[in-house]
């Protein structure tokens, strides 16, 4: 097992060491460079800065891949993303600052992915081509067909049309006021679990079904079990193990769509911060997110996969 | 002695696209306390939905039970509610399957998995049921019983496997087990043994015993009578040494001559059944096995053969004996 954790370590670092350099490169190459917005806003300033001075105390005077080995050895020697071209703050702070925000965000859109589709996926299954699974059915297709920022919009618009009700645009932390920061956090987590609950639904009631054939539930059955135990202790658990597999790819959609609704709940994360950074060109705070995001996206992968062990006991002894 | 398991005209039919079929048609059959009754026949015979029916484990939909009676000490299971039929399950009446691959469940431990009937039928503790059912594995002599309990399937061989499926069926100490093909997915040196041991157990907790085979072999050995099946009908059924000596139904008479016996001494040839197993959805008019038959006569062609007495305990369904 710990060299099976150590081997899939190892396997990351040309992973991420191949995605930084793509996003190293790729930043660069958005139209608009950080030394033209620079320059642009200093135009009525009182000093006057020369583009080859700006470049050079920036460190854009060098080539990009001597720009990129110093990024990343940075990371390597001295856990340094780089400094924010226009704050002059460390990226590694601002995103430190963040990260708890995006990540609450997705925890609460996991809970009500999973609190919504594992009992109706189960229920569905167990009323297979009545009209109760025929409705979950056509919920979770529209449920994946609407996007989320279009459900975010709607929930601003006309609530402040109707009631002249929006929702709370200042963030409170969750340190701070629990009760608030969860009112506030709970809209963009419920739009943002639908979207999951919906796939994730229809893998619960496919594989259910799946279970619900096999030998083994004809043997609880006939120990004369209640269906109920039946479904919950032999049928859940064999389900479940493909679903998580499932939330596990699911994770870097989670994430993109939690960039989305901090934009428009203006909930202070990654997202924002990725958004706010993308839009000042400011490389090293892009390039810091995405490396963190990438990080974050191989971890839960890891941790899905090591999960297995817990559901399926062929691969703990493997 | 009155019978411990009384089935009477049981009838089940599966729905399909192609239409419908009956698997088990009019069935009835007796079993007394602590004998062991033998179900034979081909595939698609309808041997193992007449035992999922009596504990009405047939998947419905597509399939019914549609008539008949399953009295199990006096008691009807088809007109039983829910918590009713449970209460037989796994505790009065144990049941085997055919595929100890597939039919214990891969996610949870041999010990939950023997102890459960225990827990859900005498309200025993789990720490007393998992020391039960240490002592259930011992007696189907697993080695290792007590590390043995948190073992998973995965980890056991095809024959293990069989044994834990005895050990669970009889945990409850059932009046009567049934089991569906216990051996068929074994090899064949691992199928005396899981025999003996169903059998042996069996007398222990004086439990009756329905074996459903296709094997002439094993019938021969455990049995003391036979029900031979075909399309979805006892065609014969008798007690096992009778059915050797004598068999009635030109079915019978064919499946002995098919099977090589050690004991004869003329060097005999194998005779095969003509033909194709019938297709349930489109039985002919007449008596089943009608078309295959050596000995067919007009009557066959048109009118269906009943099963009647044509001795004491045997019965056969033939026009040639009524």
């Amino acid at each position: 097992m710990q060299r099976y954790v150590i081997r899939r370590i190892l396997t990351l670092i040309p992973t991420l060491l191949f995605a930084s350099a793509i996003v190293f490169v790729t930043v660069r190459l958005i139209p608009g460079s950080v030394i033209d917005l620079m320059l642009s806003q200093n135009e009525s300033g009182a000093a006057k800065v020369s583009r080859q001075s700006l470049e050079a105390a920036l460190g854009f005077d060098r080539p990009v891949y001597v720009q990129y080995l110093q990024w990343i050895g940075g990371i390597l020697f001295h856990g340094d993303l780089g400094t924010s071209l226009w704050q002059r703050t460390p990226v590694s702070e601002q995103i430190l600052q963040r990260l708890p925000v995006t990540f609450e965000l997705g925890l609460l859109a996991m809970a009500v992915a999973l609190t919504l589709a594992i009992p109706i996926g189960v229920g569905s299954a167990m009323r297979q081509d009545t009209a109760v699974d025929y409705i979950t059915r056509s919920f979770s297709i529209l449920m994946l067909a609407i996007p989320g920022f279009w459900l975010g919009t709607l929930v601003i618009v006309f609530p402040s049309i109707w009631w002249g009700w929006s929702p709370e645009i200042k963030y409170t932390p969750f340190l701070e006021h629990p009760g608030r920061n969860l009112a506030q956090m709970i809209i963009p987590a419920v739009i943002l679990g639908f979207g999951l609950s919906a796939i994730t639904m229809r893998m619960t009631r496919t594989m259910m079904l799946e279970v619900l054939r096999q030998d083994y539930v004809r043997t609880a059955y006939a120990k004369g079990l209640a269906r109920r135990t039946v479904i919950v202790r032999h049928a859940l658990r064999n389900a479940l193990i493909p679903v998580v597999t499932l939330i596990g790819l699911q994770a870097p959609v989670l994430i993109g769509g939690a960039v989305i609704m901090e934009q428009i709940f203006v909930i202070p994360g990654m997202g924002l911060l990725l958004l706010e950074a993308v839009n000042s060109r400011d490389y090293p705070v892009i390039t810091g997110v995405f490396l963190v995001v990438g990080v974050a996206v191989v971890a839960i992968n890891l941790l899905v996969d090591l999960s297995y062990g817990l559901l399926d006991p062929k691969v703990r002894h493997q | 002695m009155p019978a411990l398991l009384e089935v009477r005209g049981l009838t089940t039919r599966f729905r399909s696209s192609g239409g419908t079929v009956t698997a088990v048609d009019d069935v009835s059959f007796d079993v007394a306390q602590g004998e062991t009754l033998a179900i034979v026949g081909e595939s698609g015979s309808g041997k193992s939905v007449t035992a999922l029916s009596i504990l009405r484990l047939i998947p419905t939909p597509p399939g019914r039970i549609e008539a008949g009676q399953v009295l199990f000490e006096g008691q009807d299971l088809l007109t039983l509610d829910d918590a009713g039929i449970r209460a037989i399950r796994g505790s009065r009446i144990g049941m085997i399957f055919q595929e100890p691959m597939s039919s214990l469940n891969p996610a949870l431990t041999i010990g939950l998995q023997v102890a459960e009937p225990i827990v859900e039928h005498r309200g025993a503790t789990w720490r007393d049921a998992l020391t039960r059912a240490r002592g259930l594995l011992d007696r189907v002599r697993i080695p290792d019983a007590a590390q043995r309990l948190a073992a998973y399937p995965h980890q056991f061989s095809g024959g293990m496997r069989q044994r834990v499926m005895i050990a669970m069926a009889q945990a409850c100490e059932p009046t009567l087990t049934i089991a569906d093909e216990p051996t068929t997915a074994l090899d064949v040196t691992v199928q005396a043994q899981i025999l003996d041991l169903l059998k042996t157990r069996s007398e222990e907790t004086g439990s009756a015993l329905v074996l459903i085979t296709h094997d002439l072999g094993v019938v021969a050995r455990y049995a003391s009578r036979v029900a031979v099946m075909y399309a979805g009908r006892i065609v014969e059924i008798a007690p096992a040494r009778r059915l050797y000596r004598t068999p009635q139904h030109p079915y019978t008479r064919g499946l002995m001559q098919s099977v090589p016996r050690l004991d004869s001494d003329t060097a005999e040839r194998l005779v095969p059944i003509e033909g194709q197993p019938p297709d349930l959805g489109r039985l002919p008019q007449g008596c089943a096995f009608a078309p295959r038959c050596r000995v067919v006569m007009p009557r066959c062609r048109t009118e269906r053969p009943v099963l009647a007495q044509i001795a004491d305990n045997h019965a056969a369904a033939c026009f040639h004996h009524a």
